[in-house]
């Protein structure tokens, strides 16, 4: 006989299932401007709360307040903007060119645009990203060719990646931008490594290595904290926290913790919590970070609080696992609006040169979107040559490669 | 020249290196102060510095994955992986990472990286300090696998490895630091300042990836062999007086096919033999290749000697091994047959 219970096991369950009411009365969410901007070279115990908080600067009347405000001048907010919506555009089109049969796998970024278009805007030439699939407003905020972009997604003749990968896990030394895996998590570490480097060989660049909220359980991360902890590696850690990893809430990863942020406390790696959909909020977070890796005071994890407002990915339907109006119900908004609203506010901007520049942008990208498709698409006549398949294994093909590419023809 | 056990070989190797190329950094576990529990880079941290030569967390993941990012950025990693057997958490980062890096960028990021792991059995180190996981890595596109048997080639194979462009795994055979083991458990140890290839020219000097050795000319029937194999091969042709040519394979992948095709098409026999467990081994690649160039110069099957398929036990560490006796019987029964 036992004094105790049977045991049972514990698994998490978000709030609403589809069918439910959404509700996200459990996210707290500070006033904006009301967490304190401290020094960059304070100490992580003496910020523990703001692991807890949520840094945000646009207030729900769209203007900018508090000490993290004013990092970015008019005409760069402008240009935000511009990037924001240029990846929405853009978003929109291949997912319509993958439902037309032109692609096979796309990934789309709806709600999550400011996250990594504003981060881009506080780094500088040299600094390297080490992404995941949800980041391609780094590489549209740095300017990096449409057409490229969608080049490699056709898997056409142009695609800068000759067809070995699958569609939007771009690559671009030259943008900072590493190549992307696709298996999750590995990436964080090797951006560490990266920084490392950097500092082992006296340089000014840093690096920023980016997860999604569900991959902070792969070992990988970890290791990267160790790491970045150990050696005080000039990296910036980036989480984003968009809620869903594909159909898992991101209880299931974060288990008890309070937040993914606190994950840092324990390795004395300054962790803050940012409002992912304020574009303002997300630069100044951002500055204040990489400044940190540039003066080497060393690592800073960021989680960006945001939330996925499409599926995962082409290949799955979020009403089997959500609520279909949760997005709607999502308490932070969306990024594109508020600033949208914020230099409305500020005197900037208008409802008609928004819709105006929309049209503008819509043309830019339907315009890339034919040049890269005049080089064909994935399943056109024209698309990477099946020579391409055996280069690039080693930097000299050894022999057996050699003799199979005799064998198969090519 | 200098007569050198195989890790003075290795850190001489890296030792040189560095010294020529600052880009090349040491790291792992144990690695940096103390020197590695091999002492393969004892006083590299005194004579190049912490940031070149450092110790790290225990988290071969990390290791491996700091690596990748490290050669990505360009400098050349070098690092340890205390025993082969505790790689598996970093096979992610070598199989889907290093090993990729170059196809799925084109080229516009690679991996200069260099692996190293002590490898096999013969030390009584149980299930976790004797594995021999090379057949992992040969499956694995993208990177090189060696295996050397010898001080000299353990330097010369080394230095073109840290000088490759692509990500290599290095196998060292931990049973051969100290000396040429030749499966005779029981015999006093021969030291390297004995044997031939214990001798290791000085400074800077490379040895091809990709290019077999032939350790023992012969007619009768070919052997072929990598790491502490090639001395167990020697033993058991001298007992057996069979008049065998011993092929040290040094680079499993790339491998050296012509070296092997040349020498079953002249003696019409072969017998693979490594440590690993038999099924899936690399004897079965090699036994694919060997039957596919020369069916019609074979006169016998091709005979496989390899460990059990079990793990490596501690105290049967000697029934496990294949050593001189069994490699001998194989010896003489391709011959009859």
């Amino acid at each position: 006989m036992t004094d105790y219970a049977p045991l049972s096991l514990h698994v998490p369950e978000p709030a609403v299932r589809p069918g439910g009411t959404p509700d996200f009365s459990n996210i707290r969410i500070p006033r904006a401007g009301q967490v304190a901007r401290p020094e960059v070279d304070v100490d992580a115990e003496a910020i523990r709360d703001l692991a807890f908080s949520v840094i945000r600067v646009l207030n729900r009347d769209g203007e900018a307040v508090g000490p993290w405000a004013g990092s970015l001048s008019e005409d760069e907010l402008l240009e935000g903007l511009r990037h924001m919506m240029t990846l929405r555009a853009f978003d929109a089109r291949m997912q319509m060119a993958q439902r037309q049969g032109k692609t096979s796998f796309y990934m789309q970024h709806m709600g999550e645009e400011a996250v990594s278009c504003a981060f881009r805007k506080a780094l500088k030439p040299g600094d390297m990203n080490f992404p995941t699939y949800r980041q391609a407003g780094l590489l549209i905020a740095g300017g990096y060719s449409l057409v490229e972009m969608a080049c490699q997604i056709y898997s056409n003749t142009h695609d800068p990646l000759k067809g070995r990968q699958l569609p939007v896990m771009y690559s671009s030394r030259e943008h900072g931008f590493f190549s992307i895996s696709g298996n999750l998590a590995t990436q964080y570490i090797q951006a560490v490594g990266w920084a490392m480097a950097s500092a082992i060989k006296n340089d000014s660049k840093i690096a920023v290595g980016w997860i999604g909220d569900g991959a902070t359980a792969e070992s990988d991360f970890h290791a990267a904290l160790v790491f970045a902890s150990t050696y005080r590696a000039p990296v910036v850690l980036s989480i984003v926290n968009n809620q869903w990893a594909i159909s898992t809430f991101q209880g299931i990863a974060r288990g008890g913790s309070g937040t993914f942020a606190a994950r840092g406390l324990g390795f004395g790696i300054p962790a803050l919590r940012v409002d992912g959909n304020d574009y303002l909020a997300v630069h100044a977070v951002a500055q204040w970070a990489c400044e940190r890796a540039r003066r080497n005071l060393g690592p800073t994890l960021i989680e960006h609080v945001t939330y996925r407002v499409g599926a995962h990915s082409t290949s799955d339907d979020p009403a089997g696992y959500r609520p279909k109006t949760e997005s709607e119900a999502w308490p932070l908004g969306d990024p594109v609006i508020r600033l949208k609203n914020h230099l409305i506010v500020r005197g900037a901007w208008s409802e008609e040169r928004h819709k105006q520049t929309e049209a503008e942008i819509l043309d830019t990208v339907i315009a890339a979107q034919k040049e890269a498709e005049s080089h064909g698409t994935l399943h056109s006549r024209e698309h990477a040559s099946a020579r391409d398949m055996f280069e690039g294994v080693f930097s000299q093909m050894p022999p057996h490669l050699r003799r199979q590419r005799q064998e198969a023809g090519v | 020249m200098a007569q050198r056990t195989m890790i003075e070989a290795i850190r001489d190797a890296m030792d040189v290196m560095m010294s020529r190329d600052d880009d090349v950094v040491v790291f792992g576990e144990d690695v940096g102060y103390f020197g590695g529990v091999f002492r393969a880079s004892q006083g590299l941290q005194a004579k190049y510095g912490k940031s070149r030569c450092f110790d790290t967390p225990i988290s071969e993941l990390g290791i491996v994955g700091a690596a990748v990012g490290m050669a990505a950025y360009g400098l050349k990693p070098c690092v340890e992986i205390q025993f082969a057997d505790y790689m598996y958490p970093a096979y992610d980062q070598i199989v889907s990472e290093a090993a990729r890096l170059r196809y799925r960028s084109n080229g516009q990021f690679t991996c200069s990286l260099v692996v190293r792991m002590p490898t096999g059995g013969g030390i009584f180190g149980g299930q976790t300090h004797s594995q021999s996981p090379e057949a992992l890595f040969t499956h694995v596109c993208g990177i090189k696998t060696v295996v050397p048997s010898n001080p000299s080639d353990a330097k010369g194979l080394l230095i073109a490895a840290i000088e490759d462009p692509d990500p290599v795994i290095f196998l060292e055979p931990k049973r051969l630091y100290n000396g040429p083991f030749d499966g005779h458990h029981d015999r006093p140890v021969t030291p390297w300042s004995k044997h031939d290839l214990g001798e290791v020219a000085d400074g800077h000097f490379a040895i091809p990836l990709g290019r077999a050795a032939i350790r023992r000319p012969g007619n009768a029937v070919t052997v072929l062999a990598y790491g502490t194999m090639v001395h167990v091969a020697a033993s058991a042709v001298a007992e057996t007086g069979v008049d065998a040519e011993i092929i040290d394979l040094r680079t499993l992948l790339p491998l050296d096919l012509d070296t092997i095709e040349a020498s079953v098409k002249k003696t019409g026999r072969c017998v693979i033999v490594h440590e690993a467990t038999l099924t899936s081994g690399f004897g079965a690649e090699l036994c694919a290749l060997v039957q596919a160039r020369c069916f019609y110069h074979l006169e016998a099957p091709i005979a496989r000697v390899a460990g059990w398929d079990t793990p490596y036990p501690h105290a049967q560490e000697w029934d496990y091994f294949p050593g001189p006796a069994r490699l001998g019987r194989a010896l003489i029964e391709t011959l009859e047959a």
